[in-house]
């Protein structure tokens, strides 16, 4: 055991590890690659949906339905699927990242707009605010620590699962699990499971970290 | 992509046998992590120090990688049933131990008070009074800790106990999606029917919460 997190030492710090072009510091930037473009994409999906539901009050049955299906889904089946409905691409990767993040943003986001009070928006629309004027300067303001918690944690999860990368041969951190898995190489596969969690706990710092800087200067109660 | 129907009789057997191995995967994290989230919630309910510590910790669980996870227990369970397990309710307990929480946080100060002044003893009030008014937001942690596990099993398919999640690399391996969509199809299946089963597991639990819409209100209403 203790020989084995030697090992795994060595392997982290050594920098013939780091560089070139199956280097760490390559696989890293692959794998942000990935996560940033997947979870953006969902975003661009998530976000208006779910801002929609919450001010229009209409289809909430939905998005809590389709949130515990999108929880259901098994993200390795779908990547599996796609590859072999559409061949080799990168998109079986984006598809299954992007179905991954998707209902986790749409239920956090509608979560927050359903959890602002309704006073609130009754008092907006007595002073003469029109439904948009609602939805950008009060809805979403108030929504937003809880709409940032949904994207954090989709965030995370597709950092996490952005492994499955390697699985269809293409690159990201899970190259050292899955290639390591096939040698038989503990070490490597450890190494890439290390890095993998470290990064999804780094991207989920800076998210934290940004939205406290976009709540800077609120009061204590609306974090 | 086309679905091979003549697939399906000829590994019926195989189905069935990957569906019970997928839920005596599943179901027993869902059960372990019960029972280490609610000592640990109630500690972090009734000590307050403790409380940023054990939500704090449960969170970092979350971020590690499913695959991780399991590939990170490989040293110490080896290729067992167990690091699949293990994985599963470690994923469990973030879910667990904050909506225990969080129940145990909504029950009114006024209604423990109300115990314990009629003699109730600590324990038995947190047994009797806190937990089951704590059980809907419980129950809802149970039931996406549930219908998570069922579709991470697949990812232990790499360490060789994946349930349905086999279904995939076997299907990957041989080019060949008929197992693939018959895994994806009854993961989802068996989490509907879980999530279902639950739903009436709490609906026999909580008959206070019976009634005609919400918590029972004062017979006299109806005369007024």
């Amino acid at each position: 055991m203790l020989e084995l997190l030697k090992n795994l030492a060595a392997w982290l710090t050594s920098s013939a590890q780091w560089s070139g072009p199956e280097g760490i510091a390559t696989r890293v930037l692959e794998h942000l690659e990935y996560s940033v473009l997947a979870t953006l994409a969902a975003a661009v999906i998530a976000l208006p949906v779910g801002l929609l539901i919450g001010h229009t009050g209409r289809g909430a049955f939905l998005a809590v339905n389709l949130a515990s299906f999108g929880r259901a889904l098994p993200t390795v089946g779908l990547v599996t699927l796609v590859f072999l409905a559409g061949g080799l691409s990168v998109w079986p990767v984006y598809v299954s990242l992007v179905a991954l993040a998707v209902p986790v943003i749409i239920t956090n986001t509608y979560a927050g707009m359903a959890a602002v009070d309704p006073e609130v928006k009754d008092a907006a629309k007595g002073v003469g605010l029109r439904g948009r004027q609602i939805l950008w300067q009060v809805e979403i303001p108030l929504a937003l620590p809880l709409i940032m918690t949904g994207v954090r944690l989709a965030t995370v999860q597709v950092v996490a699962t952005a492994t499955i990368a390697a699985y269809v041969s293409f690159g990201g951190l899970g190259r050292y699990v899955f290639d390591g898995l096939a040698q038989r190489d503990l070490v490597q596969v450890l190494g890439g499971a290390v890095l993998v969690a470290v990064l999804a706990v780094a991207a989920d710092l800076a998210l934290g970290g940004l939205t406290r800087l976009l709540f800077r200067g609120r009061p204590a109660a609306a974090r | 992509m086309t679905i091979e129907w003549g697939w399906f009789p000829d590994h019926t057997g195989e189905l069935v046998r990957l569906t019970a191995d997928h839920l005596a995967t599943a179901v027993p994290a869902v059960l372990f992590g019960l029972l280490i989230a609610l000592p640990l919630a109630v500690l972090a309910h009734r000590v307050r120090p403790l409380r940023g510590f054990v939500l704090g910790a449960s969170n970092i669980l979350y971020t590690i990688p499913s695959l991780a996870f399991f590939v990170l227990l490989l040293p110490v369970t080896g290729l067992t049933r167990t690091t699949a397990i293990t994985g599963l309710t470690a994923y469990t307990l973030v879910v667990l131990v904050r909506n225990t929480v969080e129940g145990l946080d909504a029950v009114p100060a006024r209604v423990r008070e109300a115990s314990r002044a009629m003699g109730t003893s600590p324990l038995r009030t947190l047994l009797t009074v806190e937990l089951p008014l704590a059980l809907p937001v419980i129950m809802a942690g149970v039931r996406v800790a549930t219908v998570m596990s069922i579709s991470l099993v697949s990812v232990a398919s790499y360490i060789g106990y994946g349930g349905l999640g086999q279904l995939f690399t076997d299907g990957f391996q041989r080019n060949f999606p008929t197992p693939v969509i018959a895994g994806v199809a009854l993961t989802l299946l068996l989490a509907l029917v879980a999530d279902a089963v639950l739903v009436s597991v709490q609906w026999l639990c909580t008959p206070w919460l019976r009634g005609a819409s919400g918590p029972r209100r004062p017979k006299l209403r109806k005369r007024a």
